[in-house]
């Protein structure tokens, strides 16, 4: 219910074109998109995901991936990834 | 073999002091010369040999293979599933996520990234992050750096047997894409091996062009619809013309019939201004200026017969090597012809007298190139033979302004849209120029040498930064010019305008007082033929012009020679003078 929750609370925010929820797998758990679109955003963006967090570990093994922003023309995908999960958000900013 | 001396010294001896003395030197060792080893070698040729103190240093070349790269999208398919889940199979795959769904661990990390994700939403939001905080409205003075042009890209001719890139064209839209046209201009030099293929090429990938027109014959010139970004017309080497639609493929649209269309190679067509957007006009050196619309190419729907004396005579008409049509004048436009003239013609005249309005004695050789300057169209540039002119509408007897006989022909030349008093030549020895008449007016601000063989044609996008030209090989460069060339100065405007002025006033000046000259020879001969008019018409018989003339020539021979023995007499009475000075020291 929680979880519901805050999901209902992030796709309410302004300009928020998508909610996607990915295991550690690449196996997307929950979207609001359609499956083809999730399937590629989950591909791609858990790759990308892997290869930023092992960036900033071989730089300094202290150091871990929190949060990573990728801005571009049309949109801006924003990844918070965690051990298990990535929760990843699609967002047209309004402004 | 060692060389050995022995010595003793007795114990009791060590640590006494030394005593040196002299003594002569003793040999040792003799080795005498074994001639019997020298018949093991031979003497070596004496050879000069040149030592360096540095290290020794060679020079290798390496060419990577050239590879082709393609960019292409990636598709993903589902995966990762664990093996006991079908993915296929919608009902084990929402079990799978249910279970997820229920796990702790799930919904404890969820809430957390959760909030992480709404403060970054919310910031987004709030704040655009990326935005320009400093606007820079008011650019630094920039240092005036020297104006340079780099290549970009090179693009080649596919076929094995190269052609010349006659014509250019950027796409209307940004320019990202650039038309040529190719064919082989010099008489009967194509062979039957030679593709008729013309390309319109990515300016991103030089490797292969993005389509390929296919037209009957080769294409000569090729012209992007300024209103419609996908529409191409192009004139042929038999005098066709032919409409392509990009979305269409390679095969044109239309070609026009052979009947009515020109009888030699259409060297210049263009767009016109209208409502409907199709109209074109084409010139060639038949001597015709045809209009065509191109949704009926099977017949042109205007004529006009490039006749000097006005009589619309195809057999005296000059052949047409150029156009240019200025979409602010809409009526009139401008032909240069193979003869070096430059003829003004009017459109929208009745009669095919009134259709030519004037000419302008321009060049020695055909004018190869003309364009008026798009921000004072009331002068135009061309380009024939050696020089590069510039003239004013007004002023019908010469140019205002020239560039010095050059080198090489030039073929090709354009104003740069966004700088008023800039423009680019190309030459045949390969070199392109560009000229900036506020800056320089002697020799081009900027000469490269663009590739070895003859430029042919030469066009610049609309942002005024990229130029492509096409050369003899079917090369065509891209190049960037550096910003100083290409964006506009403080008072650019009112200085050319002011220079222009200031030489068209002097060409005025200049027309105004050869008219006065010729008005008063006119009327001193008048008068000197009145008072002896008897003596004018014995003189006029062919024998005695001759025979006047034989006697000139003999006077004149006479007093040469007088002079110059006169001069022998004096130099060598003077060497006597030296020679008995001498004599007398």
């Amino acid at each position: 219910m929680l979880v519901e929750e805050t999901l209902k609370r992030i796709q309410s925010q302004n300009g928020v074109q998508g909610i996607i929820i990915i295991n550690s797998e690449g196996i997307p758990i929950k979207t609001t998109l359609d499956n083809a679109s999730t399937v590629q955003y989950a591909g791609l963006i858990h790759q990308l995901v892997m290869k930023a967090r092992s960036t900033v570990r071989d730089i300094d093994p202290q150091n871990d991936l929190t949060f990573l922003r990728i801005r571009s023309k049309k949109n801006e995908i924003m990844i918070a990834p965690d051990k298990d999960y990535f929760l990843i958000v699609i967002q047209n900013p309004s402004d | 073999m060692e060389i050995v001396h022995v010595y003793t010294k007795l114990h009791s001896e060590f640590g006494r002091q030394c005593l040196f003395s002299d003594r002569p030197a003793e040999l040792l060792v003799d080795v005498p010369a074994d001639q019997s080893l020298a018949s093991q070698f031979t003497q070596r040729t004496r050879r000069d040999q040149s030592l360096q103190a540095s290290r020794d240093m060679s020079e290798h070349r390496v060419n990577t293979k050239r590879f082709e790269s393609e960019s292409c999208g990636l598709n993903h398919e589902e995966g990762g599933w664990p093996k006991d889940v079908n993915h296929q199979v919608m009902e084990q795959t929402i079990r799978f996520r249910k279970k997820v769904e229920k796990d702790e661990s799930y919904i404890n990390s969820i809430l957390q990234l959760g909030s992480v994700m709404e403060h970054c939403i919310r910031q987004n939001n709030a704040v655009d992050i990326y935005q320009d905080c400093f606007e820079d409205g008011e650019m630094p003075e920039e240092h005036q750096e020297p104006p340079s042009a780099k290549t970009i890209n090179v693009f080649r001719d596919p076929n094995e047997l190269k052609r010349t890139v006659t014509g250019l064209s950027w796409h209307p839209d940004g320019g990202e894409k650039l038309a040529a046209a190719y064919s082989c201009l010099e008489f009967q030099k194509t062979s039957r091996d030679m593709s008729l293929d013309s390309y319109i090429w990515d300016i991103e990938n030089p490797n292969r062009p993005e389509l390929s027109l296919k037209p009957a014959s080769p294409l000569v010139c090729l012209e992007y619809n300024p209103k419609d970004c996908h529409s191409l017309v192009g004139g042929s080497y038999n005098g066709q013309i032919a409409y392509w639609d990009s979305r269409r493929g390679s095969q044109p649209v239309e070609t026009s019939s052979v009947e009515h269309s020109h009888r030699d190679p259409v060297y210049k067509i263009i767009w016109l201004q209208s409502k409907t957007g199709t109209d074109t006009f084409s010139a060639s050196t038949d001597g015709q200026v045809l209009w065509w619309d191109v949704r009926k190419l099977s017949e042109p729907t205007e004529r006009l017969v490039l006749d000097p004396s006005r009589e619309g005579n195809p057999e005296r008409a000059l052949g047409a090597i150029s156009l240019d049509f200025e979409s602010t004048m809409p009526t009139k436009f401008m032909v240069g012809t193979e003869q070096g003239l430059v003829v003004s013609c009017n459109r929208k005249a009745k009669t095919p007298t009134e259709k030519v309005v004037c000419t302008y004695d321009g060049h020695q050789g055909p004018v190869y190139a003309l364009q008026r300057n798009p921000f004072f169209p009331k002068n135009f540039l061309t380009v024939g033979d050696w020089t590069a002119r510039i003239w004013s509408e007004d002023i019908k007897e010469s140019s205002i302004m020239w560039t010095k006989y050059q080198m090489s022909y030039l073929m090709d030349a354009c104003w740069s849209p966004v700088r008023p008093s800039v423009f680019f030549t190309v030459k045949m020895d390969g070199v392109l120029d560009m000229w900036d008449i506020l800056f320089k007016q002697n020799d081009p601000t900027l000469s490269l040498k663009v590739c070895d063989e003859a430029l042919y044609s030469l066009r610049l996008q609309d942002n005024g930064r990229l130029v492509a030209c096409g050369s003899q090989q079917g090369e065509a460069t891209l190049l960037e010019i550096s910003s100083g060339l290409s964006t506009l100065q403080k008072n650019e405007k009112s200085l050319l305008a002011a220079m222009f002025e200031r030489e068209t006033k002097r060409e005025k000046i200049l027309e105004a007082r050869q008219r006065e000259i010729r008005l008063k020879e006119r009327s001193r001969s008048e008068q000197s033929r009145s008072e002896d008019g008897g003596r004018e018409d014995i003189d006029q018989s062919p024998l005695q012009l001759m025979a006047r003339a034989e006697e000139d020539f003999y006077v004149l021979t006479e007093t040469e020679k007088k002079g110059k023995e006169r001069e022998d007499q004096d130099l060598s009475s003077e060497k006597e003078v030296q020679i008995l000075e001498q004599s007398n020291e």
